[in-house]
């Protein structure tokens, strides 16, 4: 495309290397903001700089954090004795939309992928194994909630083969059935897993 | 099972075109480089999900355009079946049956068989160990969905292996219990395919061998021998034995991605002992037996798909297909021939009533 102005082009390039945007997109939203205020283009690129230049990672969870540590390994109110193992930041704001968990995360950063140039030291492996260790005891289970594909069960079984000299339970997200689904239209991948891994009632 | 309509949009050298066929012959004829070829592939797209000659599919869009659809009206056994494949630039494959999309692609493998006899089958005798897996496993994939299933798992596992391994050779150290993790995939996997590739050739070889004793007058001994490291009762002990190999040539160097199928005639290689002709007849029997395990297997039978045979075989073995073709042993047919004299003479001679499609660039006239 030809475009009217160096700068346009330099701003749409720039626009365009972010992840879901072509370079249309790119162009409407740089025109967008030449025609709005000059306070509004400001903002954005202060908060841009900031997130860049202040953002922080968790030293504890790796979690995306304002502080040293973050506001969940902080927290008294949080269960010290369980960990959830997730794969990015996202994960964790979505476990913790569903209010059902109360003790603390890892962020792994990725799976185990070679071919996409992923390997475990790239991975805060470690850093987990590290935590469960140091602890002494303290920490009692840790939950895989990884993606259920091959990348994230090859990570899964990684870091239970890391993890299994200690003294702690180790678990996974169940995989089944959504809730509101209807059995005849589930996979039959899923639904096989689903009877494999059913759940008992308890008998009192 | 038959395909009743076919359009095509943007797909190869085709614009547009819609058409209309027989549920027993079909003959697409016209000039070299018209597109019958690309009729054929368009089918064989909704059978297999891909195209049978370039699996690239951006490749099969039409030069100039972005996207290319290929729809197909089938009946089977009584019931329509709209099947409609779409490719865009950027978005990539929607495989939709009854205007439902299919989570994996691989669950409609199978679903609409097709037998293709092409002129590059020769690659199959004259090219590497791959050209014949390919080959088997394409059959296999056709009657038994976990097998397929397996199969994926099996390439996935393996390009993770080899790319940890190269891994492991650039940063000089390695982390043995992610290959372990692999291993135990790779291994199991490979048991499965073993004993499944093995089962199927005992079942195909009978069939195979039935119609090459037909076509040759049966004085010739064939055979197809299955070979696999995976047979050995001692494969995990020799897998694991080939770490050390593995990690200095950066791949994995077992495993039942290796394995070939040798074809014999009179116990010796065909690929250097057997002649022109005896190379064919094998071909053509391989493709009859793929035809007859399916109809077996399924129930129905798969649609045939014949590229420019009347150019490439000899009468002898066009009069076998013939032969079948009259006591209809086939079901649906399409043949592509350049001449479109010697198609006609050849299905009046048998009293073979068909449809004639005149293929020319992108377009064609029933």
């Amino acid at each position: 495309m030809e475009y009217p102005s160096k700068l346009i082009e330099q701003a749409v390039e720039e626009i365009s290397k972010l992840p879901g945007i072509g370079k249309k997109t790119a162009l409407r939203l740089a025109l967008y903001l030449l025609k709005e205020s000059e306070d509004q283009t400001l903002a954005l690129s202060h908060a841009l700089n900031e997130l860049r230049q202040n953002i922080r990672y968790c030293k504890y969870c790796h979690n995306i954090s304002d502080d040293e540590i973050c506001n969940i390994c902080v927290s008294h109110r949080r269960d010290k004795s369980i960990i959830c193992v997730v794969e990015d930041t996202r994960d964790v704001m979505a476990i913790e939309n569903t209010s059902q968990y109360t003790g603390l995360y890892h962020v792994l950063g990725g799976v185990i992928s070679p071919i996409e140039g992923v390997g475990p030291s790239d991975l805060n492996i470690d850093a987990l194994v590290n935590r469960v260790k140091d602890s002494h005891g303290a920490v009692k289970e840790v939950i895989f909630a990884l993606s259920s594909t091959m990348e994230g069960d090859t990570t899964t079984f990684y870091l239970t083969k890391k993890l299994k000299e200690y003294e702690v339970k180790l678990s996974t997200i169940a995989r089944g059935i959504p809730i509101g689904g209807e059995l005849e239209y589930a996979d039959e991948i899923t639904l096989g897993r689903s009877i494999l891994s059913r759940t008992a009632y308890a008998k009192d | 099972m038959h395909i009743e309509k076919l359009s095509l949009f943007g797909f190869k050298n085709y614009e547009e075109v819609a058409l209309t066929f027989s549920n027993e012959v079909n003959c697409l004829v016209g000039e070299n480089g018209s597109g019958k070829t690309n009729l054929l592939d368009a089918i064989h797209y909704l059978s297999m999900t891909r195209s049978a000659f370039n699996t690239i599919d951006s490749q099969n869009v039409k030069f100039g355009e972005e996207f290319f659809s290929i729809r197909g009206d089938f009946r089977l056994s009584e019931k329509a079946l709209p099947v409609l494949c779409s490719y865009q630039e950027g978005k990539g494959k929607t495989f939709k049956v009854n205007k439902k999309e299919y989570a994996r692609l691989s669950e409609h493998v199978g679903k609409l068989p097709v037998v293709l006899i092409a002129p590059n089958d020769t690659d199959i005798i004259r090219d590497g160990s791959e050209a014949r897996r390919k080959f088997f496993d394409a059959i296999i994939s056709q009657i038994d969905a976990e097998y397929l299933d397996n199969l994926i798992s099996y390439s996935k596992y393996l390009k993770q292996r080899n790319s940890a391994l190269k891994r492991f050779a650039n940063v000089g150290r390695t982390d043995y219990e992610l290959l372990k993790i692999y291993d135990e995939h790779i291994i199991g996997l490979s048991l499965y395919i073993n004993q499944r590739r093995s089962d199927f050739i005992i079942d195909f070889e009978k069939l195979f061998q039935n119609h090459y004793d037909k076509l040759s007058e049966g004085n010739e001994k064939v055979s197809i021998h299955y070979r696999s490291e995976a047979s050995d009762s001692d494969f995990k002990e020799l897998y694991n034995n080939a770490l050390r190999k593995d990690l200095a040539l950066e791949r994995t160097t077992m495993g039942v991605h290796k394995d070939d199928f040798r074809f014999t005639i009179e116990g010796k290689p065909l690929k250097k002992f057997g002649s022109q002709g005896q190379q064919k007849t094998f071909l053509v029997s391989l493709k009859m037996g793929h035809f007859d395990i399916i109809r077996e297997l399924k129930g129905f039978k798969p649609i045939l798909l014949l590229d420019d045979i009347f150019d490439k075989l000899d009468s002898r073995r066009i009069q076998h297909l013939m032969e079948r073709v009259v006591n209809h042993d086939f079901g649906q047919i399409f043949i592509t021939d350049a001449r479109e004299e010697r198609t006609r003479t050849i299905l009046n001679e048998l009293k073979i009533s068909a449809n004639f499609y005149r293929v020319n660039r992108g377009t064609v006239i029933q």
